[in-house]
């Protein structure tokens, strides 16, 4: 995760208190969404950036994971994610996610 | 509880997936507040 | 009538040490974790020069092999070797390092970059034999200088060190003590950009069959800027480019658009050649050494070699319609608006379906797309997925919903509709591009009839607007024959006609 994000993630959160944070990813495949997810749960994998050796433990999710596409309205969701949705790999996503979530989610 | 009712949202979005702006808008929609969102590029 | 692309150029630089001194990824990498395993392992993964031009992508960027023959070979490609592929082909070469850094000395021209005298002496003799570079260039190759004052400059006055298998070989110092804007890293950016994009325009030229005199203007879209503390981007690399190149009647500018920047400039330049403004207008744009390597830390993790190890360049030489080369129809642009927002199928249809619509055509009467041309090598592994691929699913997505193709047709659509990616991922340089010169070729064939090429740019990485961006434009076949017979008489049957209408008049006024 590039290093500017990673250290928003961790000054919002020592802000606002783990617990009330969710993030929500975007990313095009299932592997590269779990590292992301790693990297504000465990801390960055390839430790490169701000979050190394920080383990915020924080909620995280993919965009098109069931969970979060049913709290969406259906309209906004229809016209901001759908046809991306036919494009990517939502089972490899969603099966990534969850791994990184068993392992290292705090919340 | 909803996961994002009330809550703080961070958006990691991607270029070649789902650019961060077009998650705010849904996680808006859902009652979240958008606190931070940005858009990665790997090309 | 319609502009025509009327020649292409497309170059590699194999540039290995450049990856480990100035690709960010490693140059961060130094800075936040100088012991790590991945610099460590780095150097292993490094390809030799034999490899880079014996691969199959980079021999397709080149022109000796057609995205259709490099579609065949399934993937990965990096395992499987074109033997002894040539440095050549139809669009321009693969170029090694030792010459770069020679054309890089030759395209400075405030006597910032030397290099060690053995080096120039042991590399010269390559460099004059390479046909497209011409004498005025080697006239400007330093004869070198001697290790003590490289090591001075590198050691004590912040220069750039030049590498050559790992071994300092020259300098290029900073162009100014105190502007961060003429660095001695900034300043080798900006000359590795201008040489590459020289290279480029020249074959471009050649291949146009055009001479350098004939150029009007040339638009430069790479993703640099240069300029000092008082105007950071002040400009202009165009001019820069076409000054080494030769090309004495040429003014330019340069246009910017992140990835987008391409297809941006050439909507310009062939609004330039139609409109009458110019004649001749050469869109050129050369290669980036901040992204090599960029994607090697998942490279390396999972063995396999760096592949983002060559930068890239291009040039598009657009002319008045010759009657016979591809055209850009201006009528069918689309475009990513202020308005349109970021999402995906947003996007794709602002840049696919609003042109098309303007026009009364349909997804499906476009026969190839090129929309981001990166190779699926680089970016699947980096976990950046399949970029060409996406978007012609995106595409398909959407012909569906107009109802221009049947659901079971979207699994087909890529392969009818599209290519395999050969793009190295340069910014820039996959971004629809790359395509063009094989376009050209294909529609002159008569195989296909339109080719729409596709820019998309991430604007927001400038952190100046959360904005997207994206242009797209597209070549067909040549029309200036349909348009004169349209017109009912020829423009040669219009000279006889007023010339025979003078001589009446001229008839009734003597009668007179």
């Amino acid at each position: 995760m590039d290093l500017e994000n990673q250290k928003r993630v961790k000054e919002f959160t020592e802000e606002y208190g783990p617990e009330n944070i969710v993030v929500l990813l975007g990313a095009a495949e299932g592997e590269a969404s779990g590292l992301a997810a790693e990297t504000v749960t465990a801390g960055d994998p390839t430790f490169a950036g701000p979050l190394t050796g920080v383990s915020l433990g924080l909620k995280v999710y993919h965009i098109c994971e069931p969970e979060i596409k049913e709290l969406i309205d259906e309209a906004v969701y229809d016209e901001q994610v759908s046809m991306m949705e036919m494009v990517l790999d939502v089972d490899d996503i969603v099966s990534e996610m969850t791994a990184i979530r068993d392992e290292f989610c705090k919340y | 509880m909803s996961l994002l009712e009330g809550k703080k949202v961070i958006i990691i979005g991607d270029r070649d997936g789902i650019p961060g702006d077009a998650i705010a808008e849904c996680a808006t929609s859902a009652g979240a507040e958008v606190i931070y969102s940005s858009t990665e590029c790997f090309v | 009538m319609n502009s025509v692309v009327k020649g292409t150029g497309y170059i590699l630089v194999h540039t290995p040490d450049m990856i480990i001194r100035n690709g960010t990824t490693q140059t961060t990498e130094m800075i936040v974790n100088p012991g790590s395993e991945y610099l460590k392992e780095l150097p292993n993964h490094i390809r030799t020069y034999e490899q880079a031009v014996n691969y199959y992508p980079n021999q397709t960027y080149i022109g000796n092999m057609t995205p259709a023959e490099l579609a065949a070979i399934p993937t990965p490609w990096y395992d499987k070797p074109m033997e002894n592929a040539p440095r050549y082909g139809k669009f321009g070469e693969i170029m090694p390092e030792a010459e770069f850094y020679l054309l890089m000395q030759t395209c400075d021209v405030f006597d910032l970059m030397r290099l060690h005298k053995d080096f120039v002496a042991a590399h010269i003799e390559a460099f004059k034999a390479n046909e497209i570079i011409d004498e005025t260039i080697v006239a400007r190759v330093h004869a070198g200088v001697e290790q003590d004052e490289i090591e001075h400059f590198v050691n004590d006055e912040h220069a750039e060190g030049i590498y050559y298998n790992d071994k300092l070989v020259g300098y290029l110092k900073r162009a100014h003590d105190v502007d961060v804007n003429l660095s001695a890293h900034v300043m080798l950016e900006n000359i590795v950009s201008k040489a590459s994009s020289v290279l480029a325009t020249l074959y471009a030229v050649k291949n146009a069959g055009i001479n350098k005199e004939d150029v009007d203007y040339i638009i430069d879209c790479c993703e640099e800027a240069c300029g000092d503390m008082n105007q950071r981007g002040g400009g202009n690399f165009a001019k820069a480019t076409a000054e080494i190149a030769g090309l004495v009647n040429a003014s330019g500018s340069d246009v910017r658009g992140f990835c987008a920047g391409p297809a941006h400039a050439i909507v310009d330049a062939a609004s330039l050649v139609k409109s009458g403004a110019f004649k001749c207008v050469i869109v050129s744009a050369g290669g980036c050494t901040a992204k090599l390597g960029m994607n090697g830390k998942d490279h390396v993790k999972k063995g396999l070699p760096i592949l983002e190890d060559v930068l890239g360049g291009f040039a598009i030489v657009i002319t008045e319609n010759d009657g016979e080369s591809a055209e850009i129809n201006l009528d069918i642009l689309g475009k990513h608006s202020v308005g349109t927002g970021s999402a995906p199928q947003k996007v794709i249809s602002a840049l696919v379906t609003s042109g098309l619509e303007k026009a009364g055509l349909k997804i499906t009467d476009i026969d190839k797309y090129s929309p981001e041309m990166q190779n699926p090598d680089v970016t699947v592994p980096a976990g950046a997925g399949d970029v060409p691929l996406g978007n012609y699913k995106m595409i398909a997505a959407l012909a569906v919903k107009n109802g221009e193709i049947d659901k079971k047709e979207l699994a087909t659509f890529p392969a009818k509709h599209g290519m395999m990616g050969w793009a190295p991922t340069q910014g820039h340089i996959p971004s629809g591009v790359p395509y063009i010169g094989f376009a050209r070729e294909e529609i002159m064939r008569g195989e296909i009839k339109k080719a729409m090429i596709i820019g998309k740019g991430s604007l927001f990485l400038g952190r100046m607007t959360n904005l997207f961006d994206g242009m797209s434009f597209v070549m067909q076949t040549n029309t200036s024959a349909e348009a004169q017979q349209a017109a009912g008489v020829s423009e040669d049957e219009v000279k006889v006609l007023i010339g025979k209408a003078l001589k009446e008049f001229a008839a009734n006024l003597i009668a007179e």
